[in-house]
């Protein structure tokens, strides 16, 4: 049973290929990472998967249904939720509201029941407001619930927007690295926090520059490079390849071999 | 959705209850009551100026047609109400009347006058407003950015230059002789005087009605998510918000509140005059809006009440359109927080209006 699998994807901007040939699947309950240098194409191939880009070629299907072109409120529907790069909360709204947003659409009340508060409205709204506060809770920000978002620190802002995509209740949970601009402690609770998720039945695909972070926690990973496919497998065969290396660690073939022992010494 | 409980959401209505009670009284006291009639024409733009609030405040979508959408309602009325159907023999003119949709009144030089009746009327302003606002509004709202503001305006100006230009809606001296509009048997909407004191509380009654069915829609998830939107239009859409959808229905909501309340005021007034859907008047309630405080409900009912009393009241004289440019310039520049500032100045707001917030110095990711 595969959760998700891209089919061939390219995409380019103009004249520049962004993906070319990126096919991959993956299998539910797993952590899925996908690694790469700057500008290798993981977030435009999350953009894919997300509804914002309709791909030049290629297809995405989800749960054996083609989602390719779908707008991203459409793909949230389906159950696929997700985290940005460059944090994007709701400012002005605090933690709670936040969160209660993404249970938008669990609810059904319209502009009518909602304007005049009939019951199924108030039913609607108690109900996210719970699971919201239940989110909160898994995360520890329940003393925050109040706290205008704007007011919070990074990290803070970091495990608001986790709450927030964890309340669309998803099966697959995007996440477009996540431990960017958190310092060690932040990201080794991020890496307990992102296990116990799956744990919880939640499959995870994950873009990431920190390695440790990818090593400890992948079950599987998708070397990217230029857009392409690299090398694909379990976290110490893709560690060990010579060209993941290589990219990684410049191109003499050389260095890249003390580098890759490098590598390994990193690990615990 | 954390916001103040029931009886924190009712207070300010208390008071703005007592408020216009108090206002009546004392106009009829100090044998002043024709200021009533200005304080009911207020009630009717303050509705504009909610519904744009609600648009441009808390959904961050500007609109510059709020004066013609104002106009269409106004010119459904006074142009449906006032053209005599001369054919009364066709069929379709006889079903028309079976079904209650044509009024008979005496006519000005005797007979009988045959014409569409005012609740119809009524009902076909917010159906144009509502048609008018889901076209402009398609195209405009799919996209990101002014692109509505500027679509609104260009529709205002196309509104403005057709009723200028028309025979049927008096072109430059617009429409008068605008008939009654009849709720139940103890109320008319009209200008006369001896209803004055029934039309002053049910103008401000249909008022509040708006202010609580918008804030109801505010607290709710439709208010959230509009609120998401206007913060971060990809990240409310990623997290399952059909954007597209949810703009829509709130400009044409908006729309159709400038609409209703553009006919009640045609009643009011016994008719309406073209310059009601000039882009002056557009700015004007944006400047309201603005002045109120952007996303505030009640500071826009306040501002936009005191300011057009003024302004009806003939204070301004000449300068009437230069007051209100001249508010949006001040508040964009001095007080991006609306007049709010003096009425946070005296703490009313706190003390009043405002849930106690409780402390939290606690972070819990440091203990």
């Amino acid at each position: 049973m595969t959760i998700l699998e891209t089919h061939n994807l390219r995409h380019t901007f103009g004249g520049l290929v962004a993906l070319d040939g990126v096919s991959f699947r993956v299998q539910p309950g797993r952590i899925k990472a996908i690694i790469g240098p700057n500008g290798a194409g993981k977030t435009t191939l999350f953009n894919i998967i997300a509804g914002v880009y309709r791909p030049t070629g290629g297809s995405v299907r989800f749960r054996g249904a083609d989602i390719t072109g779908r707008s991203p409120d459409a793909v949230c529907r389906m159950g696929i939720s997700r985290t940005f790069q460059n944090l994007r909360v709701f400012g002005r709204m605090t933690v709670l509201e936040n969160v209660m947003l993404a249970r938008h659409a669990h609810g059904r009340a319209g502009f009518t029941a909602c304007a005049l508060r009939l019951p199924r409205c108030r039913r609607e709204e108690r109900a996210a407001r719970e699971h919201a506060r239940q989110r909160l809770a898994d995360l520890g920000l329940d003393p925050l619930a109040d706290e205008p978002v704007h007011s919070l620190s990074f990290g803070q802002r970091r495990m608001v927007e986790l709450a927030r995509a964890l309340a669309v209740e998803p099966t697959l949970l995007l996440l477009d690295e996540p431990a960017s601009g958190l310092n060690t402690r932040e990201s080794a609770d991020l890496a307990s926090r992102i296990r116990a998720i799956c744990d919880g039945g939640v499959t995870v695909l994950l873009v990431e520059h920190d390695m440790t972070l990818v090593m400890d926690l992948a079950d599987e990973v998708l070397a990217l490079h230029h857009g392409k496919p690299l090398a694909e497998g379990p976290p110490s065969a893709v560690r060990n390849h010579p060209e993941v290396v290589s990219v990684y660690l410049g191109g003499d073939f050389d260095l890249a071999t003390s580098a890759q022992s490098a590598l390994r010494l990193r690990q615990p | 959705m954390t916001g103040p409980s029931c009886r924190q959401a009712l207070t300010p209505f208390f008071l703005a209850a007592l408020l216009i009670t108090g206002a009546q009284l004392a106009a009829t006291a100090a044998h002043r009551e024709f200021y009533l009639t200005q304080l009911i024409l207020c009630a009717y733009y303050a509705c504009v100026v909610l519904g744009l609030t609600f648009l441009v405040g808390y959904a961050g979508q500007i609109s510059l047609a709020h004066g013609a959408f104002f106009a269409i309602g106004g010119y459904a009325t006074a142009v449906l109400t006032t053209t005599p159907l001369r054919n009364s023999t066709e069929p379709w003119v006889a079903w028309l009347e079976r079904a209650h949709w044509l009024a008979r009144r005496p006519g000005l030089y005797g007979g009988e006058i045959l014409t569409v009746s005012p609740w119809a009327a009524f009902l076909a302003g917010l159906l144009v407003a509502c048609l008018a606002a889901v076209l402009i509004g398609l195209p405009a709202l799919r996209l990101r950015g002014h692109y509505l503001a500027m679509a609104t305006l260009g529709f205002g100006l196309i509104v403005y230059r057709l009723l200028l230009g028309s025979a049927f809606a008096g072109a430059a001296d617009g429409i008068t002789g605008v008939p009654p509009l009849r709720l139940g048997g103890w109320l008319e909407i009209s200008g006369r005087a001896s209803v004055r004191v029934r039309n002053y509380y049910f103008a401000w009654g249909f008022a509040l009605l708006t202010l609580a069915l918008l804030r109801n829609l505010l607290v709710s998830r439709i208010g959230l998510a509009l609120r998401a939107i206007h913060d971060n239009e990809s990240a409310a859409q990623a997290m399952g918000v059909p954007i597209g959808r949810v703009k829509l229905q709130a400009f044409v909501l908006s729309a159709a509140i400038a609409a209703a309340a553009g006919s009640l005021l045609t009643h009011t007034n016994g008719g309406l005059g073209p310059s009601e859907a000039s882009a002056m008047k557009s700015v004007r309630y944006v400047a309201l809006v603005a002045a109120g405080g952007m996303a505030s409900l009640w500071g826009a009912l306040a501002v936009s009440s005191i300011l057009n009393f003024f302004s009806l009241r003939g204070w301004f004289g000449t300068l009437d359109h230069a007051v209100f440019g001249a508010l949006l310039i001040a508040i964009v520049a001095f007080a991006p927080g609306g007049f709010g500032f003096i009425w946070r100045g005296v703490g009313l707001q706190r003390r009043l209006f405002r849930p106690r917030k409780k402390r939290l110095d606690d972070d819990p990711r440091n203990p």
